[in-house]
């Protein structure tokens, strides 16, 4: 062969090849795929009901003040805007017309009915590890739901990713259809816990980092992730990677009923729990902790932050200790040992430990309420200090509460508290 | 004939509620709960006069649910209210709303420059509505009191003109709404800013009346078709 051909046959093959991994999520999928029967029987419906709360869909599905599952929900992302879409049995605007098959594609394939690929804000990297069984029942309980007219709303994101190439790019990359392999060595409760960690309640798709295209390194996963938007860090799932009998009885509590003795959920997390978590069943919650007290222990970020030396903050000290003393005190404690189940203790607290201090921040300075949950149906609220406390004064405080009782986190700025 | 018990047991209720707006803050328990919600609107839902946030205390349970329940959906807009109140239940909300509906309202109406032009007018709009605008008085929804029309027609006395004017404007840009059919969109639209001003600086300006609980309801016929009261 002559040189110049050589060159081509060498560009042709790095094409070829190029085009093969492009294709590769969608080659696996088979050419055809079995419509089972849909089973509408009540016990068939609540079953459904019962995943897709596990599954969180009405989270996304069901716009603020909608009607339910009818979609339209703005679900922000680094790269633009999505809209959730309608998952009433509407036939026009809705899924009305679909198939067991074709809500199957849709879960484990990624893939619409029209063949259009889905955009990942869809956590169906995570949702492809359901099993047929469960998408099945899942599309029964849909089904049964009041259809709603509501047409689907165009994705605004941004060029290039706007692209359906980007899309296909970013599922060569980091989506590959897939099963839920049991592990052997590890007993029943263990194996339910990580099918719903990793199917369908897709923890990792908050709670791990994401690299520049929005992909999962799955060496880092559950190590903690920030949420598009701002505001939020979704915290690594087990920080130390040992956990206690008593820290996971804790853990169970705070995922059915919002809080624990060491804390309370906030921000988003207070909304999985208020629409998702709580309706699950106590073998379900176990199940979930016993896989994450599994989870690898998160890799030690190194901090950005400068040491924190008492000397050189003593005066930002005392104006926190007093402020803590007006203001905090009367419901945390003096030393920061709150009330359980009712105050959050500030001494050992995670969330106020955290390298980063945005999830504090934005607890002192927009107040809140854990979720209403079965176990906690009437919470007390966290006051907001946005109108009370201006970045310096509530810097001050919140580097007093991340340096007394035994904490030692880095100071938080007034510049900080600003960006929040 | 069995409707006899209905009345009897409607009176005792109304006996009830009277009693306990006699004394405010007659559920410390309560009160503990919801100091998230004392830091703006004050002790007992009684906000402090000299700021924007208003008072709640003694408004009807109806009104004060269906804002709740505005803010918990999105429908009505506040970064912090929507995120205080976005996890908590229909039956809580039904609660705090009923909470701060028991509690004995307290105001000192700012005192004004006498009365000018601009009060003037805001008199008349208040008392008297302006037919050739198609706006009926205040009063004719809000009550002969100005304090409501239980259980979901707020009361405006005990309001800070300030808190009045950016809800009325509000309503008059659609950034805040009603139920449908939106009666209060369609007189905050009739009217221009400077008469809005007029209306809401005199009624910031009346003190509270002797018998300052909303009166009862719900009301019989309304001068425009309200969504709130169906």
């Amino acid at each position: 062969m002559s040189r110049p051909l050589r060159i081509l046959a060498a560009a042709a093959a790095l094409v070829a090849a190029f085009a093969l991994w492009l294709a590769w999520p969608d080659l696996l999928e088979p050419a055809e795929i079995e419509t089972t029967p849909l089973d509408l029987s009540p016990e068939r419906i609540a079953e459904g009901e019962y995943l897709a709360r596990a599954g969180n869909c009405v989270g996304c599905h069901t716009a603020p003040g909608g009607a339910l599952f009818a979609g339209g929900r703005s679900i922000r992302t680094p790269f633009g805007d999505v809209y959730s879409t309608n998952l009433t049995p509407d036939p026009e605007t809705g899924i009305g017309n679909w198939t067991t098959a074709d809500f199957w594609r849709a879960l484990h394939h990624g893939r619409s009915k029209d063949g259009r690929r889905l955009y990942p804000a869809f956590p169906y990297p995570s949702y492809t590890y359901v099993t047929r069984e469960d998408a099945d029942a899942i599309f029964a309980y849909l089904m049964s739901l009041p259809p709603v007219a509501s047409p689907r709303v165009e994705p605004a994101l941004r060029f290039p990713y706007d692209s359906r190439f980007a899309l296909q790019v970013w599922r060569a990359l980091y989506f590959r259809p897939a099963a839920f392999e049991p592990d052997a060595e590890k007993d029943e409760t263990w194996n339910r816990g990580a099918y719903l960690v990793e199917g369908l309640g897709h923890c990792k798709a908050c709670h791990s980092p994401r690299g520049r295209l929005g992909g999962i390194d799955p060496d880092a996963a559950y190590s903690g992730g920030k949420l598009p938007g701002g505001g939020w860090e979704a915290p690594p799932l087990n920080p130390s990677g040992t956990m206690t009998d008593a820290e996971a009885a804790e853990l169970a509590r705070l995922l059915s009923t919002g809080i624990s003795k060491h804390t309370a959920v906030s921000g988003p997390m207070a909304e999985v729990v208020f629409t998702s978590l709580q309706h699950l069943s106590e073998d379900d919650i176990d199940a979930i902790v016993a896989y994450v007290r599994t989870l690898p222990a998160a890799p030690s970020a190194p901090s950005s932050r400068r040491p924190f030396s008492p000397e050189r903050y003593r005066d930002v000290l005392a104006a926190g200790a007093t402020i803590y003393r007006e203001r905090c005190a009367d419901c945390h404690g003096r030393n920061g040992e709150g009330s359980p189940y009712v105050y959050p203790p500030l001494a050992g607290n995670r969330l106020v430990t955290a390298p980063e201090p945005t999830n504090l921040i934005r607890n002192v300075m927009l107040g809140g309420f854990p979720p209403s949950t079965q176990g906690n149906p009437r919470p007390h609220g966290m006051p907001p200090f946005a109108h009370q406390l201006g970045a310096a004064d509530a810097a001050a405080v919140l580097t007093y509460i991340r340096t007394s009782w035994g904490n030692a986190a880095p100071p938080v700025t007034a510049a900080d508290v600003e960006r929040r | 004939m069995h409707r006899t018990p209905l009345l009897v047991l409607l009176a005792l209720c109304a006996a009830a509620a009277t009693a306990s707006t006699e004394q405010s803050d007659n559920d410390p328990e309560m009160a503990e709960r919801l100091v998230a919600c004392a830091s703006c609107h004050g002790e007992a839902g009684r906000s402090n006069s000299e700021t924007y946030f208003p008072s709640i205390a003694g408004k009807p349970a109806g009104y004060l649910y269906a804002q709740l329940e505005h803010y918990r959906s999105g429908r009505r807009r506040h970064q912090i209210m929507e995120g205080l109140l976005a996890n908590l239940s229909d039956e809580y909300l039904r609660e705090i709303a009923d909470y701060y509906a028991r509690q004995e309202p307290k105001w000192t109406p700012p005192s004004l420059p006498e009365a000018d032009a601009r009060l003037e007018r805001g008199r008349a709009l208040v008392e008297d509505g302006d037919p050739a605008l198609g706006v009926p008085s205040c009063r004719s929804c809000h009550g002969d009191r100005l304090t409501g029309i239980a259980p979901t027609i707020p009361g405006l006395v005990g309001l800070r003109a300030e808190y009045l004017s950016a809800q009325l404007g509000a309503w008059r840009t659609g950034a805040r709404r009603a139920a449908s059919p939106d009666c209060m969109a369609e007189i905050a639209q009739r009217l221009s800013p400077a008469d809005l001003g007029a209306a809401t600086a005199y009624i910031a300006s009346l003190p509270l009346p002797e018998d300052h609980s909303p009166a009862e309801g719900p009301p019989t016929s309304l001068p425009l078709d309200c969504g709130v009261v169906q």
